[in-house]
């Protein structure tokens, strides 16, 4: 079927800072095949950015060292070197940020950004360069794109330099596209427009991607696969269908019952997962969510539990996540216990 | 943008005006009588009396700044009670050793700070950034005639490289005008130098923890390229604000460099002047440096549109 792009096994990034080594990535492996879509999701600081980043490196790397491997068709982007890098950056895996408004230079118009990625990669003249990036415009539902092109970054609207942002990491064709929280600076119209032009050219040129986002209404939209990320670990992954209808980890599941439902009552309070995420600093000894977590027992606040495979390539990282299940009377317990929470 | 020249060269009258009534009030609190300075101290009090008359200074200065004011926006800035020719003509004599020296200044403050400024933030936190900014607030903290005597002594005296002190206007062949002006340039310049690198590496700074430099990096852009072309230009607007309103305190700057090593520029006829109490001199001077002064920044003005598209005026 559709072939392994990318493997991160077992990724640890590690930051080198004032008070001394933090680490923001501990032991993170997943897989995107062609065509796929895999998001990860996790709050703010979880380190799915710095997981995102460092498949480009775009790390500074005076202050990061890395563990594990990072394989891009079987080779281990860790190892490339400088030059390899860049031949890899835009060309075979490309990047959308979270912020538009930033994400372009402003003194520079969009159409000669594009242009700069193509004559890096693609053997384009000048000329031809400029024309497929009034074309990748085009592709992206920009109108007049003609007009665009000779345009700055300021006299576009947010969701316009997004769409822009996409013309210039697909024009190279890539063979992975990484967006981190591409809509999260976007307002909700927006939000799904530029979603379904992620997923529409996903098809169109066959793509791995990876999502990175903290909103689950997100992932339900384009992602396949879902890795759920907490402090830094992988905590649970699965596919689309089971992190909604039967999440194993605590954790997920607390994040599923916090989403607000659009036919709930006004006047209930919203669920929260008690507690906040730890700095890095202060990483707890065992389970890391056991501090919050209302099935914490001894064992979890003593020893850390692996990423477990479980039935249909589900994985999760809990001692207990059978028991809680049994507790709540199997999946369709937690299934209808998340609905009379929201309901 | 042509409305937007003359609302800027408007502004200029009531910069002057301020600049005049503080000029002229110090011209008038500072002891000693012009008139008895020009004439010697042998002449008699009736024949000081007398000039005093004749150069009007005995009407109210209200009334002696108001003539004096009008002249001016009407271009003429009196005439040199000493020199015995209008202010004007002997500004623009000694402007061109003046000017001469403060570009000459710029260009190596220029040419020497950016790059280096440019390595430091590249290479933030090495020994090269910690030794060029270690130079640079040397460059800040040394004064500018004592790095010009230092100069002088070392390259003029001892290895004897260049010449001590002097000016040969460009007439007397350019190698010759550079070569009198390399060490007053270099000391007058050295400020100048110092604050353009660390504005630039500061600035720089900031720029390559932008966002669109990651963008750029992502897309697999040399770092060479991302360092040029994307992070300098942006970097630029603070990096010229800076050489606009060092440009100015060059020219005003000069004096005490021209008086080190004797270059017949403005600095020397303010000071000379200053001596002989030669008011119409002083004030004109001062005028038409705040003049330059303003003119340059609104050069500078018009230079951020060029740089960047999101200054510029009337793009539609």
């Amino acid at each position: 079927m559709s072939e392994l792009l990318l493997e991160v096994k077992n990724l640890k990034v590690h930051f080198d800072t004032e008070n001394g080594t933090v680490t923001a990535v501990d032991d993170v492996s997943f897989s995107v095949k062609q065509g796929e879509t895999v998001g990860v999701v996790g709050e703010s600081g979880c380190g799915k950015s710095v997981t995102a980043e460092s498949i480009l490196r775009l790390l500074n790397e005076k202050h990061t060292h890395y563990e594990g491997n990072i394989l891009f068709e079987e080779k281990d982007i860790l190892k490339f070197s400088y030059s390899e890098l860049q031949k890899l950056r835009g060309n075979d895996i490309s990047m959308i940020f979270q912020d538009p408004m930033s994400s372009l230079n402003p003194v520079y118009t969009v159409g000669n950004q594009i242009v700069e990625a193509l004559l890096l990669h693609q053997n384009l003249t000048k000329k031809e360069a400029e024309v497929k990036a009034v074309e990748m415009l085009k592709l992206t539902g920009i109108p007049l794109p003609e007009k665009r092109v000779n345009e700055y970054p300021h006299e576009l609207s947010g969701g316009m330099r997004q769409r822009v942002m996409i013309a210039m990491a697909l024009s190279c064709k890539p063979k992975l596209l990484i967006a981190d929280e591409p809509t999260t600076a976007l307002d909700v119209t927006t939000q799904s427009q530029i979603l379904d032009l992620i997923n529409e050219l996903k098809d169109e040129f066959n793509m791995g991607t990876i999502m990175i986002t903290h909103d689950l209404g997100v992932v339900a939209e384009v992602c396949t696969k879902v890795v759920v990320m907490y402090l830094g670990q992988v905590i649970e992954e699965a596919s689309v269908e089971s992190i909604f209808s039967s999440p194993l980890h605590p954790y997920t599941q607390g994040l599923l019952k916090s989403i607000p439902h659009i036919e709930g009552p006004r006047d209930e309070k919203l669920y929260v997962i008690e507690g906040k995420v730890p700095t890095l600093t202060q990483i707890p000894k065992g389970c890391r969510f056991a501090p919050r977590c209302e099935f914490a027992t001894e064992l979890c606040r003593d020893k850390m539990p692996q990423l477990e495979s479980y039935e249909n390539d589900l994985k999760v990282r809990c001692w207990h996540f059978k028991d809680i299940q049994e507790k709540r009377g199997g999946l369709n317990g937690i299934r209808n216990e998340s609905q009379t929470v929201n309901s | 943008m042509k409305g937007y020249i003359l609302k800027r060269l408007l502004s200029l009258i009531p910069v002057l005006l301020v600049v005049a009534v503080v000029v002229f009030l110090l011209m008038h609190i500072t002891p000693g009588d012009p008139a008895a300075v020009i004439l010697g101290p042998e002449a008699s009090p009736e024949e000081v009396a007398e000039l005093r008359e004749e150069l009007g200074l005995n009407k109210p200065p209200i009334e002696q700044f108001i003539s004096w004011f009008g002249n001016v926006l009407q271009g003429d800035f009196g005439t040199s009670i000493f020199m015995k020719q209008p202010v004007s003509q002997a500004f623009f004599e000694h402007l061109g050793p003046t000017l001469s020296l403060a570009i000459m200044a710029q260009v190596l403050a220029i040419v020497v700070a950016i790059p280096l400024g440019v390595l430091a933030a590249k290479f933030r936190g090495s020994i090269l950034d910690q030794t060029f900014m270690g130079i640079s607030l040397l460059g800040i903290s040394v004064p500018s005639f004592l790095l010009g005597l230092f100069l002088i002594l070392l390259i003029g005296v001892e290895l004897k490289w260049l010449p001590v002190a002097g000016y040969k206007p460009i007439d007397a062949g350019l190698v010759n005008h550079i070569k009198y002006l390399i060490l007053p340039a270099i000391a007058l310049g050295s400020m100048q130098a110092a604050l353009i690198a660390r504005m630039t590496r500061s600035s720089m700074l900031d720029v390559l923890n932008a966002n669109y430099i990651k963008t750029a990096r992502s897309k697999g852009v040399k770092e060479t390229i991302i360092v040029i072309k994307h992070t300098l230009r942006n970097a630029f607007i603070p990096i010229l604000t800076i050489i606009g309103q060092t440009f100015g305190t060059l020219v005003a700057g000069a004096a005490v460099v021209e008086t080190v090593f004797n270059i017949p520029g403005i600095g020397q006829l303010i000071i000379n002047s200053v001596e002989r109490r030669d008011f119409a001199v002083i004030q004109g001077s001062v005028m038409l440096i705040a003049v330059s002064y303003v003119l340059i920044n609104l050069v500078i003005d018009l230079l951020y549109g060029v740089i960047d598209p999101r200054v510029r005026l009337g793009r539609k």
